[in-house]
């Protein structure tokens, strides 16, 4: 039980201090990407080599030699540390060395350099261009233009152990705020422009002072971390890799706005994730940063774990109080806003995970301190997950206003070899696709918006010249439609026309009327529906029509995809002079549409062929052509 | 059925908001949501069987259907989508012998459905199999999947067997 911010000091102080005793700290990251290139193993390996050494030394261990210099090396798993690309990553500190794509072979090797002070050149990360070595990860192209605030503590602590997060400061940012008048609290976050991370950029300080100034007997914060959009995974890498800056966060907004209690709204795909946040809800009750009278105050707070249960609507943060309430997940209109009537008709305010963790840092640092990075309209950074035809994938966090192109070529090393960029999504099923002339473009939230995209939850998809635009469109009205709640005739009537429309584009069977009915439709649905779903489902259909017009032409006029995507409209040859005549292909075909005799060149009917591409997946000597 | 009903009941406060978590842990004991168990909740918690089932049919996760031993979930973000998850998938129904929408193979053993996006986006294309992700996958990386997850299961009915 920690009862005082001057114990919560001190002790930060102590475990800082210890952490730093050990000869080294070696952080495997167990982020989702290196968890699924086999990063456990690779922990368990260095473990198992340090013991071998006689040099594994705990935090435990550490914290009872209070601070004295050892020889061992601590071994700790980490949260992601961003470069999944080359994962399995490793990070050595404090030489600040970053080791990639380590298998446990390479253990031995790396250990016994930790241990005599040297760095292992071969498991560095080599630029691509210059094959120079950077054994420093701040030497990275992939690091160089990062400024990490809310992903601060992601990959360099253990997230199962919260002493690791009070030697970085942890819980100092609500130390701080608990010392300080509520409406200066307020004051604070408003003077550090702090905007909602989870797709509107609305300002968080505005929610919190209309919560704050309601009268009410119950207040709550919810935390909402229903991740749905395809191709994000911040959110998930912040839960998963510093559970407590979310708490944190949590208990502050609470102080602020006079609330009791908080929920945390977990998306159902992500365990992890949960697993995570039940650890760390229940260490901080431990610790006395939840419960009564927290660090001596008189504020009392607690939270509790809500998991999702598989639906994207539900991140419209008026849904998402109906589903912890038990019902379906629906919007309502508002207002009146959940700030001043939310969860069971209470005052309710609602952050997103990346904004929460954004909070403890404000109030260590101040606003003045935030104001310096990012824009003057969007201070501060903002974490994009970048993934797709780009060379680099991974998690980023940069400033706000940072181009595209920095991102794209800077950060991520620009496509993946022999590929062209075509377009990057931007912001998921609510954004937009813009194409390469628009790289420029400052990321932030007003200069997205007026180009027809929007930040997002941060989901960055890069696409090269073999994906069908069109075929993408299709996709996300796939997805928007599937995920409309039904509730506005609009966004569930309009939405399946959409598709409709669109499948019979990339069938070959569109009309060239079908692009003005398409814009039609797109803007009566944006008008005739309550919630931000319904709203920009029609984006990315209007942004690539927009941009990539003349794709729609082809597939209407042509009957072409250019990216050879659009299944229908491809034709499937065997080559005579490549075909050995095996019959593999005709015994994979599902249609019967691959005949011939055995040694000689089969050949494919066009009339049966259902385009499923078995043939080409069966044929061991690559004979079979695909055309657009 | 009714016994486990009752316990994960037991487990929860007696309102409307025990709702959801409820159907979870029913869904991760059954695999699927047993109709009579609906009632039971509806009963217990104070709700109409109406409400029950309309919020069960809501949710993505919930399954009224009897889902197979491993749930191989193909996700369809768009970083997969754009790297090839459609492909994939269309092999493992071609692989299961799955026609006509059918989600579960024959033989009970696999259930294939797509799921918006894992958060792996890194590793795309990315399926789920239970609660292990794969990444970088090919329909060819796929088929040696399901012939090993196939083996195993041969192999702990035969254990299985020759114990009893």
């Amino acid at each position: 039980m920690i009862a005082s911010a001057t114990q919560l000091a001190e002790l930060g102080q102590r475990y800082s201090s210890a952490l730093a005793g050990a000869a080294a700290q070696i952080l495997v990251c167990a982020g989702p990407g290196c968890a699924a290139s086999g990063s456990r193993r690779v922990f368990e390996r260095v473990k198992e080599e340090l013991h071998k050494r006689g040099s594994h030394v705990t935090v435990d261990y550490l914290l009872e030699n209070g601070g004295s210099p050892c020889t061992g090396a601590v071994t700790l798993e980490s949260g992601c540390q961003g470069f999944c690309q080359q994962g399995p990553l490793v990070r050595v500190e404090p030489a600040g060395v970053l080791y990639t794509k380590v298998r446990p072979e390479d253990v031995p090797e790396l250990v016994d350099a930790v241990l005599e002070g040297a760095v292992v050149e071969r498991l560095l990360y080599h630029e691509p261009e210059t094959g120079r070595a950077c054994p420093q990860e701040a030497e990275i192209p992939f690091y160089r233009t990062q400024v990490r605030i809310a992903l601060e503590n992601c990959g360099a602590i253990d997230p199962e152990d919260i002493r690791t997060y009070i030697a970085r400061g942890g819980y100092q940012g609500l130390a701080k705020a608990l010392a300080m008048d509520r409406t200066a609290l307020v004051a604070e976050i408003k003077a550090a422009h702090l905007r909602g991370r989870g797709g509107g950029g609305f300002p968080t300080a505005a929610k919190w002072e209309t919560a704050a100034a309601q009268e009410a007997d119950e207040k709550y914060i919810i935390c909402n971390g229903d991740e749905g959009d395809p191709g994000a995974f911040m959110d998930r890498s912040i839960m998963e890799g510093d559970p407590h800056s979310v708490l944190e966060g949590m208990l502050i907004a609470g102080y602020a706005v006079g609330a009791k209690e908080g929920y945390i709204y977990v998306r159902a795909e992500y365990p992890l994730a949960v697993k995570r946040l039940q650890k760390a809800v229940c260490d901080a009750r431990e610790w006395g940063f939840l419960g009564q009278n927290i660090l001596g105050s008189s504020f009392s707070f607690d939270i509790s774990l809500k998991r999702g249960a598989g639906a994207f609507v539900c991140g419209e943060e008026t849904a998402l109080i109906a589903s912890i309430e038990g019902q379906r997940g629906m919007p309502r209109p508002k207002p009146p806003f959940p700030a001043a009537a939310g969860l069971w008709g209470k005052p309710t305010v609602i952050n997103n995970v990346e904004t929460l963790a954004n909070v403890p840092r404000i109030l260590r640092r101040g606003a003045d301190w935030f104001r310096k990075v990012g824009t003057e309209k969007s201070p501060g950074t903002k974490t994009f997950a970048l993934a797709g035809d780009v060379a680099n994938t991974g998690l980023v966090e940069v400033p706000m206003g940072l181009t595209l192109r920095e991102i794209v070529y800077g950060i991520g090393g620009g496509l993946r070899s022999g590929s062209v960029l075509k377009a990057v999504q931007i912001g998921g099923p609510s954004g937009g696709c813009l194409p390469a002339e628009l790289l420029d473009i400052p990321l932030d939230f007003d200069s997205l918006q007026s180009a027809g995209a929007m930040v997002g939850s941060g989901g960055l998809v890069v696409m090269s010249e073999k994906t069908c635009m069109v075929e993408v469109a299709r996709f996300f009205m796939q997805f928007i439609q599937h995920e409309s709640c039904g509730k506005c005739t609009f966004c569930r009537e309009g939405t399946l026309q959409m598709l409709e429309i669109l499948e019979r584009i990339t069938r070959g069977e569109g009309r060239l009327e079908d692009i003005d009915l398409l814009k039609e439709l797109g803007q009566a649905i944006k008008q005739g529906s309550l919630c931000g779903l319904g709203k920009s489902a029609p984006n990315p259909v209007l942004s690539t029509l927009e941009y990539f017009h003349s794709e729609y032409v082809a597939h209407i006029v042509d009957k072409r995809c250019p990216a050879g995507v659009c299944t229908a409209l491809r034709r499937y040859h065997i080559v005579p002079e490549r075909c050995r005549g095996c019959s593999r292909c005709a015994k994979a075909c599902p249609a019967g549409a691959i005949s011939g005799t055995v040694g000689k060149p089969y050949t494919i009917s066009q009339e049966k062929c259902v385009r499923c591409g078995a043939c080409v997946e069966n044929c061991k000597f690559q004979a079979i052509e695909v055309t657009a | 059925m009714l016994e486990v009903t009752n316990r994960i009941l037991a487990r929860h406060k007696k309102a409307p908001s025990s709702l959801i978590p409820v159907l979870q842990e029913l869904q991760d004991e059954f695999r699927y949501l047993p109709k009579e168990c609906l009632t039971t909740v509806a009963h217990a918690l104070g709700i109409s069987p109406a409400t029950v089932y309309g919020v069960a049919t809501f949710y993505a996760q919930f399954s009224l259907e009897p889902k197979g031993k491993y749930v191989i979930r193909v996700c369809d973000g768009t970083a997969c989508h754009v790297r090839g998850s459609s492909p994939l998938y269309q092999a493992i129904c071609r692989r299961l012998q799955l026609e006509n929408g059918r989600a579960t193979s024959a033989n009970g053993l696999f259930t294939v459905e797509t799921v918006a996006c894992l958060g792996a986006c890194v590793l795309a294309p990315v399926a789920m199999i239970n609660d292990q992700v794969y990444g970088q996958l090919t329909p060819e990386a796929m088929n040696i999947i399901l012939d090993e997850l196939e083996k195993e299961d041969e192999a702990r009915d035969r254990i299985c067997n020759t114990a009893s």
